[in-house]
């Protein structure tokens, strides 16, 4: 045992074990989160419950099953239940999506395992998504076409109903491409003229000439607005022509316009390959829609698009400024005990809790910077601020501060790794300082850049906290990149992956819908991390592959 | 089995101490060099001629590879280094206020104990020095690569592979390379800081080879810790011991006849 001891095994199963244990706690992490998330789109069956609770009232249900738990009895006989015979010690309990909100109030339903008086597969239930009021489970019974119910059953009634959902839907596309871009234009340029206007009247130079010119512009966008708005109109009129007869669980036939469906399947006798497809358009609609709902439905782009632009704006001010502070520090700064104390506040810093960063951000950036960019170029469209409120500029300059530390300290590891042989080199070549940095050291440095670029990267696109403070909001009705004059802009508020798992979980008002969108929204998050971490890591090995072997 | 042509063997012996300014390539005069509180050069002064090729030997620490370093003034670079003294270069003192140290290396080039290619292809290595000074012509690099590549001894064998990387060049190559990188600038004087110390037999026959024809067109300096390297190539020895220039003359009559005790005990293996 002694010899055992000493021959050093215990301590090699000790550390093997610490990076196993490790290992398991990552990949059983990205495991859970990826199998909630992902199984989220899987289409799930549905099925129909006869159900008879203990009182002999018999109901049927119809819906998805969500969840399942075991229940001690004693509890259940505790909260009020009543068995008419003690079903042991355990009662099964499942939680139903039934779907249906406006008619039946729940649309998450807990049934008891001893209430089950059936349970079945109908082939011919359909499971309808809705743009408003969750899903829709039940018996399409019948096509209405302008007003007209057409005869049609079985399969045909299937092919119909799809098809003319599909009408309805490419329909409401349009319409909304219509709002968003060509009515967005005209509102956004209203807007901009009418500023226009408050600005000359600001600076006394509002003539009567002006004015008029101001005047008639609006008057003719104020035009095509109204020709637009008759065509919206029109078009979410066409959308609503059709609609379609379902019979519910309640066995009541409830009539839905077409223009609030946006997709029906007939989950339960969907081929397996068809689940598949229809797996892959979930996860494609999750990761190109807007979110509806108050974010408990559709997609999540906007949060996407907001966490990749802000994080890249973030590495576009972090790394020139790092460089440059780590350069001087040191390439410059005389060897002492400032330069020392420098260095450690710098890594110091690197401590500070994130919120505090955001209350700094929000002091500081928000209400100071922008503040005072506002009275000097924005001064017609106050007292509404323009950079003088959280805005995405404003997120990627705290996030810059708060990773700071991290590129400073990796620039400067790398710019001591590079031989003073290669700086003599060229400085005996007749080279100064300044161009013996630009030529050699700083391109032989730039693997160690990027590693500095990867950490605060990393570290940036995880941060949720200092963002509410500076510039993330639950919903934002625009991305900060359009096609509108000047195309970026700066100063709006973005959504955020993270901030949205935050939103969806904790502040949704319908947590049992949001849950498996926590996990998928998770492991988006750790998706797009990841992903901006390759392309960076492989940014860097390029540049590794370019200057190696500097030690031979 | 190894036998060095000296070309210089027939070479009249210079008289060092009256040499006239227009053969003088470099003065050095009373100089002191201090790191801190260490000396570590005492009151050198010595005259070094045109186009031939001295040679500073000498036990380690004896101070020979801090004064090639001041030649080009690479002592600037420590920060606790104090200088005492003149070097003159073109009667002008390259210690003054007023030089421009750039200029003054490129001047007087440098070549490294161990090879220090630059992390780039041969060529951009090679016309390094030419770039900083603002030429861009390809024509002219090309040409200016190309001769300074021949006249380092190295261009047969990278000549079809200019615009690869330096790295992957031989430890003998990539000296050669570094020389030619040097003389591509055309510089009046060059410093040789052990050049062959971090190299095989056969790439130090091919770089003495090549300095002796190197002092057709420039001065040359080498500092060696290898005595038969400094018989074989230089014309001039200097040999220094304890931070002092302790004997200076004709490379044969130092290595046949030294005048001082101190030279014969190194030269005959008896220290260092």
């Amino acid at each position: 045992m002694g010899k055992w001891f000493k021959s050093g095994s215990p301590w090699i199963w000790m550390t093997g074990g610490a990076v196993s244990i490790s290992l398991i706690a990552v990949l059983g992490l990205l495991l859970l989160i990826a199998w909630r998330g992902l199984s989220y789109f899987w289409p799930a069956d549905v099925y129909q419950w006869e159900l008879q609770d203990q009182q002999g009232n018999k109901s049927t249900l119809i819906g998805e099953i969500y969840d399942r738990e075991e229940v001690p009895t004693e509890r259940l006989i505790s909260a009020g239940h009543k068995f008419n015979q003690h079903p042991g010690e355990f009662v099964t309990r499942y939680l139903v999506k039934t779907g249906n909100r406006e008619f039946v109030g729940l649309d998450f339903r807990w049934i008891l395992a001893t209430d089950i008086v059936s349970r079945s597969t109908p082939a011919d239930v359909a499971k309808f998504e809705r743009t408003k009021n969750g899903n829709f489970y039940g018996y399409p019974i019948a096509v209405i076409e302008d007003g007209q119910r057409l005869a049609l059953e079985g399969g045909a009634l299937e092919t119909s109903l799809i098809d003319h959902i599909n009408r309805a839907v490419d329909i409401s596309d349009d319409a909304l491409a219509l709002q968003k871009s060509d009515i967005g234009s005209i509102n956004y340029e209203i807007e901009r003229l009418r500023l226009k206007e408050r600005k000359y009247e600001l600076e006394n130079s509002l003539t009567a000439e002006r004015k008029a010119e101001i005047e008639a512009a609006i008057a003719k966008l104020n035009q095509d607005y109204l020709v637009l708005e008759k065509s919206l109109f029109a078009l979410r009129d066409d959308a609503a022509r059709d609609s379609v007869i379902i019979r519910d669980m309640r066995g009541e036939e409830v009539t839905l316009k077409l223009d609030s469906i946006l997709d029906v399947n007939y989950v339960n006798h969907m081929s397996f390959i068809g689940k598949i497809g229809h797996w892959f358009t979930g996860l494609g609609r999750f990761v190109s829609h807007d979110p509806r709902e108050a974010n408990t439905e559709g997609g999540v782009f906007p949060a996407i698009f907001g966490t990749v632009f802000m994080v890249m704006l973030m590495a576009v001010i972090v790394t020139p400024f790092g460089v440059v502070a780590a350069i001087y520090l040191h390439e410059y700064a005389k060897k002492g005990p400032i330069t020392k104390m420098i260095r450690i506040a710098v890594i110091n810093l690197a401590g500070v809790p994130s919120i505090v960063y955001g209350v700094f951000g929000l002091g500081f950036f928000v209400y100071m910077l922008g503040g005072s960019l506002d009275q000097l170029f924005y001064p017609e469209a106050l007292p509404a601020p323009t950079f003088g409120s959280p805005g995405v500029i404003w997120s990627a300059l705290t996030l810059a501060i708060l990773t700071l530390p991290v590129v400073i300290v990796s620039t400067e590891e790398g710019l001591s790794r590079i031989p003073s042989a290669v700086r003599q080199g060229s400085l005996a070549l007749g080279a100064t300082k300044a161009e013996t940095l630009w030529r050699i050291v700083i391109p032989m440095a730039s693997p160690a850049i990027m590693t500095g670029l990867i950490l605060a990267v990393a570290r940036a696109a995880g941060e949720v906290a200092p963002l509410m403070l500076v510039g993330v909001v639950k919903l934002a009705p625009t991305l900060p990149i359009d096609m509108n004059f000047p195309f970026v802009h700066l100063e709006r508020k973005f959504m955020h992956l993270g901030f949205h798992i935050y939103d969806v979980g904790f502040q949704s008002p319908n947590v049992e819908a949001a849950r498996p969108l926590v996990y998928a929204t998770s492991f988006l998050l750790v998706s797009v991390i990841v992903a901006l971490n390759l392309t960076a890591i492989s940014v860097r090995n390029h540049l590794r592959e370019k200057f190696r072997s500097l030690e031979h | 089995m190894i036998s060095i042509q000296r070309s210089n063997m027939q070479t009249e012996t210079v008289d060092l101490a009256n040499l006239p300014a227009q053969d003088t390539a470099l003065e050095i005069r009373n100089l002191d060099l201090r790191y801190g509180d260490k000396q570590a050069l005492f009151d050198v002064s010595m005259k070094i001629p045109k186009k031939q090729v001295t040679a500073f030997i000498g036990p380690s620490g004896c101070g020979k590879s801090t004064l090639l370093r001041c030649i080009n003034r690479m002592n600037d670079l420590v920060d606790t280094c104090k200088i005492d003294g003149e070097i003159l270069l073109h009667g002008q003192n390259i210690y003054d206020k007023k030089v421009d140290v750039a200029a003054l290396r490129r001047n007087v080039g440098m070549v490294f104990q161990r090879p220090n290619p630059f992390p780039k292809s041969i060529y951009e290595n090679v016309v390094y020095g030419l770039r900083l000074q603002g030429l861009n012509n390809r024509r002219e690099l090309d040409e200016a690569a190309e001769r300074s590549l021949r006249g380092a001894a190295i261009w047969d064998e990278v000549k079809d592979r200019l615009h690869d990387n330096a790295f992957g060049l031989s430890g003998g190559q990539q000296q050669r390379l570094v020389i030619a990188r040097a003389i591509a600038i055309e510089p009046e004087v060059l410093l040789l800081d052990e050049p062959t110390s971090a190299l095989d037999p056969i790439s130090t026959l091919t770089i003495e080879e090549l300095i002796t024809e190197l002092k057709e067109k420039y001065t040359v300096v080498i500092v060696t810790h290898n005595m038969q390297q400094a018989a074989r190539v230089s014309d001039q020895t200097a040999f220094m011991y304890m931070g002092e220039l302790v004997e200076y003359g004709d490379t044969n009559t130092i290595f046949t006849t030294p005048k001082k005790r101190k030279t014969e005990d190194y030269i005959t293996g008896r220290y260092g």
